[in-house]
């Protein structure tokens, strides 16, 4: 619970829905949508193992190489939790984390939604798969991730280090959402961006809602559109959303679609 | 005329310039605000809530090569980044933005229209109505080329001190397993030292009747097999055949010439007891069976025990090969070297002198062999020695005076003390064997 830094809110009573953040940042994307999921569901939020508020102790570059790794902690959060099944609800990379423990062990598991998906971010010339980068697109990220460390090392010294004369520092400290070791950054980076989860797509036995956005650079509506005719009987929304994180861009058609895909399963 | 220096007097301080100042101050005041958007030293950048370009100074534009009307209302911010800029923006940028409404000081690269990259440092905020509805995003951006061509070079200098401690590390890790690689074998190699030396030497003595017998073996190095023997024998009519040497040099080499010394003076001892025959047999066997470039020798002391019939008493005839002498240690107390002077080398020339000795020995009476591992030690400085910084034939002979009279196995039991004391000094593998006449139990003990 700890290593994940698990917050569950909401309605004790009500269905439990599990909302799992992307790269980049860590459960505080969730902040627009968890309002008005929370008035009918329980709502439980983690961290990723390198992410937010998680344990950085618990992190190795082992474990996380793969994507398996955080499906595991999936698994074993749930477990510990206890909740019944649920809805599990992940954005961008974490949708493919669901995907992958709802393979695994679907009794824990009443419905998927996978937000803004992509089972493969590079293009595959062998099956003409178009994932929308190549794999140059991934080493300038990294780049990107790399320069970007300058200033945050700088800007995050002062929580890392710790600094309990000063508490100011962690509450109002820019980019505070989004404080990520850089090597931790670095290594998630590869295991998105260089994950193919393609195959593991028609295995899921419970029901999905694939949410896409309308105009997303990182996952295309083709995209979407493949992610939507490999899992059985899953079903396809288009949110009205600019950009990868519907959840900050249109936070209420976002809670709308997961409200309504929670609903149609009672 | 202009008053120099004006600005410097207190009345001047706050009021409002006079003259040409006025004048030039007038028309930095009039700066056209328009102006200084268009070609401030930054770029600017208005875009909707979903990126669309609303607004973009001439700054901007030229570093891009962008015509205005090809970039209002037709192209979103992140069309001007490069792809992996582009996913950084996606997943760091924009939703630190949305959450924060403001992000400064990110490193991106800038695409330009003929396909060149600018390094820019960006800062965006998000511009709220009144009722805090997010209305646009206004972004700055600042050319960054020098700054980061200076960061380039810091991460380069960081990742190749970083590369350098995993080399480092590496190198430690390859050390250590080759450490570990010659610690196992180093232990495969005594343990088949160890068993070696096991099969050199006579598990256990079997006594005369009417002898206690008692022996030692002192392992030096356990990397190394050594080459000291012993042996206790029976022979015919009752009398028993013993000997004890020490082959020179150690290792698998030495060990094949102490087998072959060991089962060759058992044999001859067989064939013709008489101890200076013995010693010639074995003397032919090695001399013959290492000639030319690996010679190898031995000292060794041979002796034949006789039971004087109709009394406890037995008779040692000794015959002695370069060997340091036996010590008897009497049932009176007194101790004295058996001396056998003159003894040769033995596997060295081809009839070398073999010098012999015979003693009675009667009830009380102890006889020690032992190899020079014991008088060749190193002492302390605080030791008694024989002068050279060895422990010495001289120190050995009085430390076994004064356990006379006594038996086989106190005499072995207080020599291993000795050796313990002597510790690392012993530093040759050191062989002991002792006999001794048991009083009969009838008659007392005097």
């Amino acid at each position: 619970m700890k290593r994940n830094h698990v917050v569950v809110t909401g309605r004790g009573d009500g269905p439990v829905v599990v909302l799992a953040h992307g790269f980049g940042c860590d459960q505080n994307m969730w902040r627009l949508v968890v309002p008005a999921l929370a008035e009918d569901f329980k709502v439980v939020l983690f961290d990723h193992v390198g992410a937010g508020r998680s344990d950085l102790g618990a992190w190795s570059e082992e474990r996380y190489a793969s994507l398996d790794g955080y499906a595991d902690d999936v698994l074993q959060l749930l477990r510990a939790l206890d909740p019944g099944p649920v809805v599990f609800v992940g954005h961008s990379v974490s949708s493919m984390v669901g995907v992958l423990a709802a393979v695994r062990e679907p009794d824990l598991f009443t419905g998927l939604v996978l937000l803004t998906p992509s089972p493969r971010y590079v293009d595959d010339e062998a099956t003409g798969y178009r994932g929308g980068f190549s794999a140059e697109d991934i080493d300038e990220l990294l780049e990107s991730l790399d320069s970007n460390y300058l200033g945050w090392s700088g800007a995050m010294a002062p929580v890392i280090m710790g600094n309990p004369e000063r508490p100011e520092l962690g509450e109002e400290l820019t980019n505070s959402f989004c404080r990520t070791d850089p090597a931790i950054a670095r290594a998630f980076a590869h295991t998105t961006f260089r994950s193919d989860n393609r195959a593991d797509l028609a295995k899921v036995g419970v029901p999905t809602l694939v949410a896409q956005c309308s105009d997303d650079a990182i996952a295309p509506p083709e995209v979407g559109a493949f992610v939507h005719a490999r899992i059985p009987g899953s079903k396809l929304v288009t949110l009205p959303a600019t950009g990868h994180c519907p959840q900050l861009s249109a936070p209420d058609a976002t809670a709308e679609a997961i409200i309504d895909f929670v609903r149609a399963l009672r | 005329m202009v008053r120099a220096g004006g600005g410097d007097e207190p009345e001047g301080r706050g009021t409002a310039p006079e003259g040409d100042d006025a004048a030039r101050f007038s028309a930095m005041l009039e700066d056209s605000a328009v102006d200084l958007y268009e070609n401030a030293p930054c770029g600017y950048l208005s875009t909707l809530m979903d990126g669309q370009i609303a607004k973009v100074n001439t700054t901007l534009l030229s570093w891009l090569g962008y015509r205005r009307e090809e970039l209002v209302g037709r192209r979103r911010f992140t069309d001007l980044l490069t792809v992996g800029g582009r996913l950084y923006h996606e997943t760091h940028f924009a939703p630190l933005l949305s959450m924060q409404g403001e992000i400064g000081g990110i490193a991106l690269e800038l695409k330009a229209a003929d396909g060149t990259r600018m390094p820019v440092l960006v800062t965006s905020t998000v511009k709220t109505s009144d009722d805090g509805q997010p209305l646009l995003i206004r972004t700055t951006l600042f050319d960054a080329r020098d700054r980061r061509a200076y960061e380039t070079e810091l991460l380069r200098a960081r990742q190749e001190a970083e590369e350098a401690r995993r080399e480092a590390d590496r190198a430690r890790r390859t050390a250590e397993e080759a450490h570990r690689a010659v610690e196992a074998e180093r232990q495969r190699l005594q343990r088949l030292a160890t068993t070696l030396q096991r099969t050199l030497l006579p598990p256990s003595l079997t006594a005369p009747a009417g002898l206690e017998v008692a022996a030692h073996y002192h392992i030096a190095s356990a990397d190394e097999v050594g080459g000291d023997f012993y042996d206790l024998f029976p022979l015919a009519h009752g009398s028993w055949g013993l000997f004890l040497g020490d082959v020179c040099g150690k290792g698998a080499a030495a060990a094949a010439v102490t087998s072959l010394a060991r089962y060759t003076l058992r044999a001859a001892a067989v064939y013709d007891p008489d101890p200076v025959a013995v010693l010639a047999n074995l003397n032919t066997v090695l001399t013959h069976e290492y000639e030319g470039t690996d010679p190898r020798f031995c000292t060794v002391l041979f002796g034949v025990l006789t039971p004087d019939r109709g009394t406890a008493g037995f008779e040692l005839a000794l015959a002695a090969g370069g060997h340091p002498p036996a010590i008897l240690l009497r049932a009176d107390g007194s101790a004295r070297h058996l001396p056998t002077p003159g003894g040769q080398l033995i596997g060295v020339i081809p009839d070398p002198h073999i010098a012999t000795t015979t003693v009675r020995l009667d009830p009380g009476d102890t006889v020690l062999l032992y190899t020079d591992g014991l008088t060749e030690a190193h002492t302390t400085p605080l030791g008694r020695t024989g002068g050279d910084g060895r422990y010495g034939d001289a120190a050995l002979l009085d430390f076994t005076a004064a356990l006379a009279p006594t038996t086989a196995p106190a005499a072995i039991a207080a020599l291993q003390g000795l050796l313990d004391t002597l510790g690392s000094g012993v530093d040759d593998d050191t062989a002991l064997l002792a006999l001794s006449v048991p009083h009969p139990v009838s008659e007392p003990k005097q």
